[in-house]
This record gives structure tokens, C-alpha cells and sequence, in this order.
């Protein structure tokens, strides 16, 4: 009697969390509701959290609550403190590891409750079995890749595309074998073993496929991943017959999907091309060739620059990543208010993929106050560069990068890029002539209405404002 | 097939037909706040870790049970608090705009 009214009150919060879930997810992709979302989506896992420890299939023996609650306790501390101190810029690493976190818990249900049912049964039923290897394998997946994409935007491995020998020769191996192995967990009732060898080869897969891509990629990777994990997660919900789990693991499965369909979008990618593409070999060929041809550049002082800034009638701003490392934010801003305290119109044009995330650089913006409506998506400007005299960018480079629109054999031809060239005069505030994330030379810096102020992007922004205060 | 199953599988069919329906046409904006806000939703599966460590009886079980509890709570608390940092800015209008 006891037992059966705890189950109905599981159910309902069950019930009532996915609902909030839905909803949630609905605010959350509204500009007005998307903080709400959030906190909507967090007190529906705060229900269903609270639900489940009334479950009946916990055992509170003082192991088990020790395991529960200094995981708890620990997990939540480490996960908020990172959340707290991660810098903006680090967003993008941040998700990435907390996607691998999510992957790895989800495999790790699935192996353990394959290990229990085989040591209780002795064998394991073949819808279980199924739900247990689908899990096992895309959280793996999921988690051993989040963590090389980490490492690759953490620049603790080379954003390069590391390609090795007999790639392609391993993954099809690696594959068979995943696949071998579900078929013997699931037909021939071969063991924990098996699942275990299976735990360790999609760990190994992770890293393979991952490590090949380069770094520009990592965002449409990482939302990959995210969508795999929300699918790892459904599938440990069949594994315990947990209605939730199935619920917002199908959802972000889903969504993330869908997501990752836009975000290869805004690059003019195909998924397919960004996950085995020919990325990193054409980069090779054509760095070489770039390489080889030393073109002239003009080099501007920070007074010139101010100069033809605050004697223009409209100054277009296009942020990149450099912005975000130099963390100028603030400095463009102030930049952006003394050119309009002299009656200069300032916009910002903004690269759906600026950053290193779609929206990263809004983000970014936001935080230092630059106001909402001087952001300008990429659709909505570009047409309006013809019509600017002047286009700052500053530590953007792949975004503005001509050869994806003219030159077929660059790795980002067909790229949709903000078309600065297009302006009566380009200032580029860079630190040096380093190529970009993609690892490409670029024809703008040596176009004839092109000049560079070389130097840390905050510096020079400082600098700017100064001299047009003065002129 | 077992009805629980059946079940799931409907649930989860109807599942990803609404995901794909609720964020329909998200802003560029949003993207990365929404793909990290949906990173904190699939670690629900903390749950499936709980009940795991909740059930363990045998000393590896206890060892996978913690780390899944330790790995998922890291994912939940640290996706929502992230997501809602990002969202704070968002939100922040200045005053003194022209």
C-alpha cells in the first residue's frame, strides 16, 4: 500500500517536471523568456530530483547514502564553481565539458545496470540489453569526444586538424567491432564483459573521430555531442524504465539536433562534411600555397586610423574572437560612444559564427553593455558595407575572409562572410599576421583599402578612443 | 515486447517530435544559451546515476555509482548556473542609450 502510493507520487512529479521541461525549452528559444526557461527547466529538475528519492529502488544503507550525497554535494560544488569563474570567452569549453560530464554519467548508468542484472540473473533481457549498449556506446562517444574538444579549444591540443595514417582503416575497425559487440550482448548474451570492452572502444572512437576535426568545427561538434548525450540519457531512461529520463534526453536529442542543423547552416557546412570532411587536407595545400607569396600590407598608426573614424559618417564594427581573448569588450564600447558623441552612426556586424559559438559574440557584447539594438546580424548588414566608411575589425579573420566567396579552392569557399572589402576603408586591428582558427592566409589585409594596426586589440582600442577624443 | 518498453517507445518517439516542434525558430542569438541550456537539461540522467549508487551492493557497483552521481550533479548544477549567467547579460539593458 505504502509502496504504491510513493510510485504515484513519483509519477505525478515525473509528470509535472516533464511539463515544466516542455515549457521550459519553449521560453528558453524566446529572446523575452530565455531566462525564465532556464529556471523553469531547473525547478523541473529540482522536481524530478526530489522525486526520486522516495524511489523504491533506493537502498539506504550508510554506503549508499555516503556514495549519493558526497557525489551530490561534490559534483554540484565543482560544477557551480566552474559555472561561477569561467570567463565568457571560455563558454564554449565550458559546455563542451559539461556535455562530456552528462555523457559519461549516462554511460556509466548503463554499464552498471547491465553488471547488476547479470550478477542478479544471471542474464539480461533483450530490450534491456539494447537500451544498455545504445547508451553505453554514444555516452562514451559523447564523453571522450566533449573531452578532445575541450582540450582542442582550451588550446591544450593543437586546433589544427591532426589527421594520422590509417584513420579511416581504425574507425571502420572500431566500428565493426561496437557493432560485433551488440550483436553478441544482445543475441548471444555474451556478458558484463562485453559491454565493458564496448565501453572501452567507443571511448577510443570518441577520440578518433574528434581529434581529425579542427578547431573551427569544434562548435557544430560540441552540439553533436550534445545531442548524442540527450539520446545516451533516454536510452539509460529505458534501461531503468524511467519515463523522465526518456522524456528530456528525446527532447534535447532532438532540439540539439535541430540546433546543429542551423548552426552548420550559419557556416555552410554539411554536417557530414564538418564531421569527416575534407577540412584539415585542403588546409594543408592551400597554407602551402599561400605561403609562398609574400603580398604587400599597409600599416596605419592609431591617430590616422582615429582620424578616418571620426570624421566618417558611418563606422561598421565587426568583433571576432581576438576581441573576445584581448577582452576588449569594454574598450570597443567606449570606442563605439565617443565616435557616436560626434555624430557618427556605429553599428555592429556580427558573424552568426563570431566567437566560437553561434551567439558567442553577443554574449560577449552584452556583458559590456554595447546596446542591444546597435547589433546587426550578418542578413541584415551586409548590404550595408558598400554604404560605410569605414569597417573596424577588430581580431576577427575567418569571417571576413574573401576567398570564401571567390576562391573555390580555399577550405571556406562557400562560407557566408560579412562583406567588410565592400567598405570605403577597412582598419584591421590584429595582433600580428598570424593566420586565423582555420588556419588560412587571407586576401584582405592586403587589398588596397586595407589597413592594419597591428598590436593587443585592447591596447589599440584604448589608444583609437584617445586620438578621437583629440581630433 | 514487454509493454514498459512499448510504452517508452512512444513516449520517446512523441518526445522528439516536440523537440524538434518547441524550438522551431531560434534566433543566432540564442544559440549558444539554448545549446547550453539543453546541456543542462539531458543531466537529468543524475537521476539514473542516484538510482544506481542507491542500488549498488557490490564494491565496483558503489565506485561507478558514486562517479555517475559526482559526473551528472557536476552537469546539472554547472549547466543552469552557466546558462543563467549568460542569460543575466542578455537581459541588462543600459540606461543612458541616446
Amino acid at each position: 500500500m505504502i509502496d504504491s502510493y510513493r510510485q504515484a507520487i513519483i509519477d505525478v512529479s515525473y509528470f509535472v517536471s516533464a511539463i515544466l521541461f516542455i515549457y521550459g525549452l519553449k521560453r528558453l528559444s524566446t529572446p523575452a523568456g530565455a531566462r525564465s526557461g532556464n529556471q523553469i527547466a531547473g525547478l523541473a529538475m529540482t522536481i524530478a530530483l526530489i522525486a526520486t528519492f522516495i524511489s523504491r529502488d533506493i537502498h539506504w544503507s550508510a554506503v549508499n547514502i555516503l556514495t549519493i550525497f558526497v557525489g551530490l554535494a561534490g559534483g554540484a560544488a565543482f560544477g557551480t564553481y566552474l559555472a561561477r569563474t569561467v570567463k565568457m570567452t571560455a563558454m564554449p569549453q565550458m559546455v563542451a565539458l559539461f556535455n562530456g560530464m552528462g555523457g559519461a554519467t549516462a554511460a556509466l548508468v548503463s554499464v552498471s545496470e547491465f553488471t547488476r542484472f547479470a550478477h542478479l540473473f544471471g542474464s539480461v533481457g533483450n530490450s534491456e540489453s539494447l537500451s544498455v549498449v545504445v547508451g553505453t556506446t554514444i555516452g562514451a562517444i559523447s564523453f571522450s569526444g566533449s573531452m578532445i574538444a575541450v582540450g582542442k579549444l582550451q588550446e591544450l591540443i593543437s586546433g589544427r586538424p591532426i589527421r594520422f595514417p590509417l584513420i579511416q582503416p581504425l574507425n571502420l575497425l572500431l566500428l565493426v567491432g561496437i557493432i560485433a559487440l551488440w550483436v553478441g550482448a544482445i543475441v548471444f548474451n555474451t556478458g558484463a564483459w562485453s559491454v565493458w570492452l564496448l565501453f572501452a572502444l567507443a571511448l577510443v572512437l570518441g577520440v578518433t573521430v574528434v581529434l581529425p576535426i579542427g578547431g573551427a568545427d569544434m562548435p557544430v561538434v560540441i552540439a553533436v555531442l550534445n545531442s548524442m548525450t540527450g539520446l545516451a540519457a533516454a536510452a539509460a531512461g529505458f534501461v531503468l524504465h524511467n519515463q523522465i529520463l526518456i522524456v528530456a534526453g528525446a527532447l534535447v536529442g532532438a532540439s540539439g539536433s535541430l540546433l546543429t542543423v542551423l548552426m552548420s547552416k550559419a557556416m555552410n557546412r554539411s554536417l557530414a562534411n564538418v564531421m569527416f570532411g575534407a577540412f584539415g587536407s585542403v588546409v594543408a595545400s592551400s597554407g602551402a600555397a599561400g605561403a609562398g607569396e609574400a603580398k604587400p600590407i599597409r600599416e596605419t598608426t592609431a591617430d590616422d586610423a582615429a582620424v578616418a573614424m571620426a570624421y566618417a559618417q558611418e563606422v561598421i564594427i565587426v568583433p571576432g574572437y581576438g576581441l573576445a581573448v584581448a577582452q576588449a569588450q569594454h574598450q570597443v564600447r567606449e570606442l563605439g560612444e565617443e565616435l557616436e558623441k560626434r555624430g557618427v552612426t556605429v553599428k555592429y556586424a556580427i558573424h552568426p559564427v563570431a566567437g566560437r559559438m553561434p551567439g558567442h559574440m553577443n554574449v560577449l557584447l552584452a556583458e559590456a553593455n554595447v546596446p542591444y539594438d546597435d547589433l546587426y546580424e550578418m542578413e541584415q548588414i551586409n548590404d550595408e558595407f558598400e554604404r560605410a566608411d569605414v569597417a573596424l575589425v577588430v581580431g576577427a579573420n575567418d569571417v571576413v575572409n574573401p576567398a570564401a566567396r571567390s576562391d573555390t579552392a580555399s577550405p571556406i569557399y562557400g562560407m557566408p562572410i560579412l562583406n567588410v572589402d565592400k567598405a570605403q576603408t577597412v582598419i584591421v586591428l590584429k595582433r600580428s599576421m598570424r593566420p586565423g582558427f582555420a588556419g588560412i592566409e587571407n586576401e584582405l589585409f592586403h587589398e588596397p583599402n586595407t589597413v592594419m594596426l597591428f598590436g593587443d586589440a585592447k591596447d589599440s582600442l584604448t589608444k583609437l578612443t584617445a586620438a578621437v577624443k583629440e581630433s | 515486447m514487454n509493454e514498459g518498453v512499448l510504452l517508452g517507445a512512444y513516449v520517446f518517439v512523441l518526445a522528439i517530435l516536440l523537440g524538434l516542434e518547441v524550438i522551431g525558430r531560434v534566433p543566432s542569438t540564442l544559440h549558444t544559451p539554448l545549446m547550453s541550456g539543453t546541456n543542462a537539461i539531458h543531466g537529468i540522467v543524475l537521476l539514473g546515476g542516484i538510482i544506481v549508487a542507491g542500488s549498488a551492493d557490490t564494491p565496483l557497483l558503489h565506485v561507478l555509482g558514486f562517479l555517475a552521481v559526482f559526473l551528472g550533479a557536476g552537469n546539472v548544477f554547472g549547466g543552469f548556473v552557466v546558462t543563467d549567467r549568460m542569460l543575466e547579460m542578455f537581459k541588462k539593458k543600459p540606461v543612458e542609450k541616446r
